[in-house]
């Protein structure tokens, strides 16, 4: 439990560690698109921390970052393939940035700094508690972007896209909302 | 279990099995999934040419344009036997999604960018002389799509003759200068 509340508020990878900055800002143009890429993320990492947990006596340290990387390059490949077979609607909004989740680093950064460290069970809730802490991170900006930009959350209209702000849905409003997530983010904490 | 130690022996055998227990596993996924990929891409295809025509009397023609802003952008277009546009579907893009991805609704009927019902051939966005809106912030989108259009017009009067359903051709290749 407390391995799981640790992903949410304490190390959340986007708010707190700043990890995985890539997808973040890219792929949060609408919640929905946030939300899909956050369990895709977290489906990754939940695998990706159980199978190295399993294997990582078996893997000698000078080649553990291969070793990983392979492990969390065919995961990826596997649900990409798997995304485009059953699930074509998220395929088609988020195909471009499903390969991208390989380098994203908050999936090395757990395989390498817990799953090689720490027991199978207590590696896949490092697993789910991360992933979840990354979904609601990403949900959260893409809901503010969608939001300030276009006037709706989870394409539900709240207010006319003509005062929306076009630069919200574009890579700067993505830094600008993050920043002051996370600014609110550390306020709360305090 | 103690660690294995990081002599140049381990590190070879250890790799090598993660490199073919992983090559395994993809490939077995992919003899699954392969057949039901194709399909959908099929069947796609298939409800495309309908909707594209929309039950008028015309031709629908898939055309790629290598150009897109994040790759090859694939549209099936519906052509009226005069080249009048009849409808059109965004089959392949690798465009931004939230801007260059609007180019399935920014074209249609009663939208912004709306060409159904215009002449093909000669569509350029307003940016270059022509007179259809370009999608906001996404210029280099908007004119790979009006490429796909153009080249279909192309490709209608090419076979006029006896007009084919589903013929596809390159755009665009010899178009360097975006």
């Amino acid at each position: 439990m407390k391995v799981l509340l640790n992903g949410i508020i304490k190390e959340n990878p986007t708010f707190v560690l700043l990890l995985g900055m890539c997808p973040t800002l890219g792929t949060t143009s609408s919640a929905i698109n946030g939300m899909s890429m956050g369990l895709a993320t977290m489906a990754v990492l939940i695998f990706s921390n159980l199978i190295i947990s399993l294997i990582k006596n078996l893997i000698p340290d000078m080649v553990r970052i291969p070793s990983f990387i392979v492990v969390i390059a065919s995961l990826v490949t596997i649900l990409q393939m798997l995304i485009k077979a059953y699930a074509p609607e998220v395929d088609k909004s988020l195909g471009l940035f499903i390969p991208l989740i390989v380098v994203n680093c908050i999936i090395l950064g757990r395989a390498e700094a817990f799953a090689a460290k720490n027991g199978v069970i207590s590696s896949v809730f490092d697993g789910i508690g991360m992933g979840i802490g990354f979904t609601i991170a990403l949900t959260l900006l893409g809901a503010v972007r969608e939001l300030l930009g276009t006037g709706k959350v989870f394409d539900m209209t709240l207010y006319s896209e003509d005062y929306g702000a076009l630069v919200f849905v574009l890579a700067p409003g993505a830094f600008i909302a993050l920043g002051y997530l996370i600014a609110i983010m550390n306020k709360i904490k305090n | 279990m103690k660690k294995l130690e990081s002599t140049w022996y381990n590190m070879a055998i250890v790799l090598t099995a993660i490199a073919v227990v992983a090559g395994a596993a993809l490939g077995y996924v992919n003899s699954i999934t392969a057949p039901t990929i194709e399909a959908i891409k099929a069947q796609q295809e298939k409800d495309a040419e309908q909707e594209v025509l929309n039950g008028q009397q015309g031709t629908a023609i898939k055309i790629s344009d290598p150009k897109g802003f994040g790759g090859t952008l694939t549209v099936m277009v519906g052509l009226a036997p005069t080249g009048t546009i009849l409808g059109y579907k965004v089959l392949e893009s690798s465009e931004t999604p939230g801007l260059g991805a609007k180019a399935q609704d920014w074209f249609q009927k009663g939208q912004n960018g709306d060409i159904i019902g215009k002449q093909a051939g000669n569509l350029t966005v307003s940016k270059d002389g022509g007179d259809v809106d370009a999608i906001t912030a996404s210029t280099i989108t908007s004119r790979a799509f009006l490429r796909c259009i153009n080249a279909a017009y192309e490709t209608l009067s090419e076979n006029s003759a006896d007009a084919q359903s589903g013929a596809t051709q390159q755009a665009g290749d010899s178009n360097n200068n975006i």
